[in-house]
């Protein structure tokens, strides 16, 4: 990955951007080589790259065991795998999507990568603890995988761990244990990366890069390691507690000892709804950042944007309990209220989507397809969110398909339409090169064709009554005719990530140069080379609004009145490191 | 530092009234803890940011009209490598593998773990690489 050259042209030539000169050998560590030089790395670029590559091969192992479970419920007795096996593949398929690829994706991944780059940093804070970050994650991911080799296969209990499921009479074996200490490492991994991210965007931005004009995504980075830092901690201490009730006696979520199985849905959860911003939040970012750009405008709203951030961050850790609500232990108005609030600042989110791409200059490359992709899914998501903050009709569906449906709307809307979208835009970033714009285009169509046909049905059957988590159901109550449409979509979107693929092989077997700023971008990572050198930057342009590089690049541009002192200089100063 | 601080005492003040409220509608012990916890998570850190700034003024990367030149100097010392980030990891690997598969993983675990803390302490001492 590192021996990847870039030849210094510019974008498309059309545009005019400056190439400035990519003297990466110069820069070059004086350091061990080969494999020994990936495992001493401690640069951000390559701890990035190697959370990005490893999350994404956790994000296909965990897809395939999805078409597992579709290709089992497509029938209603069929018998392609057995209930154990049914249980050990959807709370795997939850484990690795949840804690291994689109967390690490986001804030060990893309974060890592990109937010050093946009606040003109040569590094994280802590270029050690950062390296140890990704090993505690890459042993988590392999110990959570070691889960189908011990003896009596991989947790059952879902991904969710409900006490007293999880105790050692009910869930005996190994399989919980190394289920239990993959989240303990993967835990610490990730609070690590939050202290990171924030002691990198406090202490390290560029002169000028004031925080209100830091990227919109750097900002969803800062608020997600702040959440990072509430939630993880809860999660880590849960599951040791867990732990200590599985082996040591303890009984602290056991009712006959004198505990409380409600305790661990309290801890769980208050992990558990931060973790789903934490999941979105850099999503959020991504979109952010690629609207702007493709619409040839700045993002409209910048602090709404901002604030709306900070409200959902902080609203999202105000509603755990509506987890919980069918227990009868908690709070309805409470939780139900602040739930039904965070619709609010998401609501403003999506009007300054919405605003900044009226009366721009759309572009629709593949990146900008994933981002409009996003809306629509996440739409969906949070509107039958709303709903399901009612009690009343939370009652009625819990533990149907329509919260089944609900989430992967969500989730698939931010991890997977976004986090693509990313991927799609910062590719030339990575590597100095381009994937190519149809295979994205045919990407993104199969994939949307097969998310609504994937999760549509499953709110209908979910109101229909099918319970999520079984293997088997009823073949008289009409589930079977949605399952199978299902089915089939969930193949048509695993037929798309081929495409993914090829277009991955096709970039590396026939790479087309892509230069320093192929989308005439707006944020400072692409003003240094592609990909950056050693230390990123050899030069920075002055920081006088939230989008330098396009004032550097466009001198002239009549500066849209959004905040002050926006007087571009075309002056390029060297930055002594 | 003023908006940094600003933030994590933002954190402080909405989850000390979150949880106050909380509390006295609730009367639920577990949350409020968390409430509770949540605000010195903000409140610690965010006062600390916020001393730092009264004793440091605007840095240049607060200030609206900073020049470049004004970031100029030594910004950090980088290490550009270290094999102590792996050793402690597969360190902590081997000691959680120890809760789960036998007490044999602890020692080798103990030893990687010990190895990693003394070799990146000597290294941030002398400053070099691996």
């Amino acid at each position: 990955m590192t021996d990847v050259i870039t030849p210094a042209i510019t974008g498309d030539g059309s545009r005019g951007s400056v190439a400035v000169e990519a003297p990466s050998h110069l820069h070059e560590e004086h350091g061990p080589t080969g494999l020994l030089k990936w495992l001493t790395s401690t640069d951000h670029k390559v701890i990035g790259m190697s959370y990005m590559i490893t999350s994404i091969i956790l994000f296909y192992v965990a897809g395939i065991m999805a078409l597992v479970m579709r290709l089992q419920l497509a029938a209603p007795n069929a018998s392609l795998v057995s209930f154990a096996q049914y249980n050990e593949l959807f709370t795997m398929h939850g484990s690795l999507m949840l804690y291994l690829f689109a967390g690490p994706f986001a804030f060990g991944g893309l974060a890592n990568y990109i937010v050093p780059l946009q606040v003109g940093a040569p590094d994280m804070a802590f270029p050690r603890l950062n390296a140890l970050s990704y090993w505690l994650y890459l042993s988590g991911s392999i110990t959570m995988m070691l889960g189908f080799l011990v003896a009596g296969g991989a947790a059952e209990f879902g991904w969710v761990a409900y006490a007293p499921l999880s105790n050692a009479a009910n869930s005996p074996g190994l399989g919980p244990d190394v289920w239990i200490m993959a989240l303990v490492l993967t835990g610490f991994s990730a609070i690590f990366t939050g202290v990171n991210l924030v002691a990198t965007i406090f202490y390290l931005r560029a002169p000028g890069m004031t925080m209100f004009r830091m990227p919109i995504f750097t900002w969803n980075m800062l608020v997600t390691a702040i959440l990072i830092l509430i939630a993880f901690p809860v999660l880590t201490s849960a599951l040791v507690m867990l732990f200590c009730d599985r082996h040591f006696g303890t009984h602290i979520f056991s009712v006959q000892g004198g505990g409380s199985p409600i305790l661990w849905q309290n801890l769980f959860w208050f992990f558990g709804h931060p973790e789903v911003y934490i999941l979105a939040l850099p999503y959020f970012g991504i979109v952010t950042e690629i609207i702007p750009v493709f619409s040839r405008k700045p993002v409209f709203g910048y602090k709404g944007m901002v604030f709306a951030t900070l409200s959902i961050a902080a609203l999202s850790t105000g509603v755990w309990a509506h987890h919980m609500f069918t227990t009868g232990v908690v709070l309805l108005p409470f939780f139900s209220l602040l739930s039904l609030l965070i619709a609010v600042p998401t609501g403003i989110k999506f009007f300054n989507w919405i605003g900044t791409m009226w009366r721009g200059e759309l572009q629709f490359s593949a990146a900008m397809l994933f981002c409009i992709g996003f809306l629509l899914a996440f739409l969906m998501g949070g509107v039958t969110g709303v709903m399901l903050a009612s009690p009343p009709i939370d009652f009625f569906t819990h533990d149907t398909y329509f919260v089944v449906a609900h989430f992967h709307q969500v989730l698939f809307g931010t991890a997977v339409f976004a986090g693509f979208a990313g991927i799609y835009y910062w590719y030339p970033k990575f590597f100095g090169r381009m994937l190519r714009e149809n295979l994205g285009k045919w990407h993104f169509w199969l994939m949307f064709i097969g998310f609504w046909v994937t999760f549509m049905p499953q709110y209908i059957v979910g109101l229909l009554g099918m319970p999520r988590r079984v293997a088997v159901y009823p073949s008289n109550l009409g589930w079977q005719s949605y399952n199978i449409i299902s089915t089939v979509g969930a193949f048509i979107i695993a037929a798309s990530f081929a495409i993914l693929l090829w277009n991955f092989w096709v970039s590396w077997r026939h790479p087309i140069p892509c230069g320093d700023n192929p989308w005439d971008a707006h944020t400072l990572e692409w003003f240094t080379t592609s990909p950056p050198p050693h230390h990123n930057y050899t030069h920075l342009p002055p920081i006088r609004s939230e989008r330098p590089t396009w004032d550097y690049h466009h001198p002239d541009a009549p500066a849209i009145p959004h905040g002050e002192g926006r007087e571009p200089k075309r002056d390029k100063v060297l930055v002594s490191s | 530092m003023r908006n940094e601080s600003f933030i994590l005492l933002g954190v402080a003040v909405f989850f000390g009234i979150t949880g106050l409220v909380y509390w006295f509608t609730s009367y639920e012990d577990g949350g409020t803890a968390m409430l509770a916890g949540t605000c010195l998570l903000g409140l610690l850190p965010g006062s600390y940011y916020f001393w730092w700034h009264r004793r440091m003024g605007f840095r240049p990367e607060d200030r609206d009209d900073a020049t470049i030149e004004e970031g100029a100097g030594e910004v950090e010392t980088f290490p550009s490598s270290s094999i102590w980030p792996f050793v402690l990891g597969m360190g902590a690997f081997m000691l959680v593998l120890a809760f789960a598969f036998g007490m044999w993983f602890f020692f080798p675990a103990v030893g990687l773990i010990l190895t990693a803390l003394v070799g990146v302490t000597a290294e941030s001492r002398r400053g070099g690489h691996v």
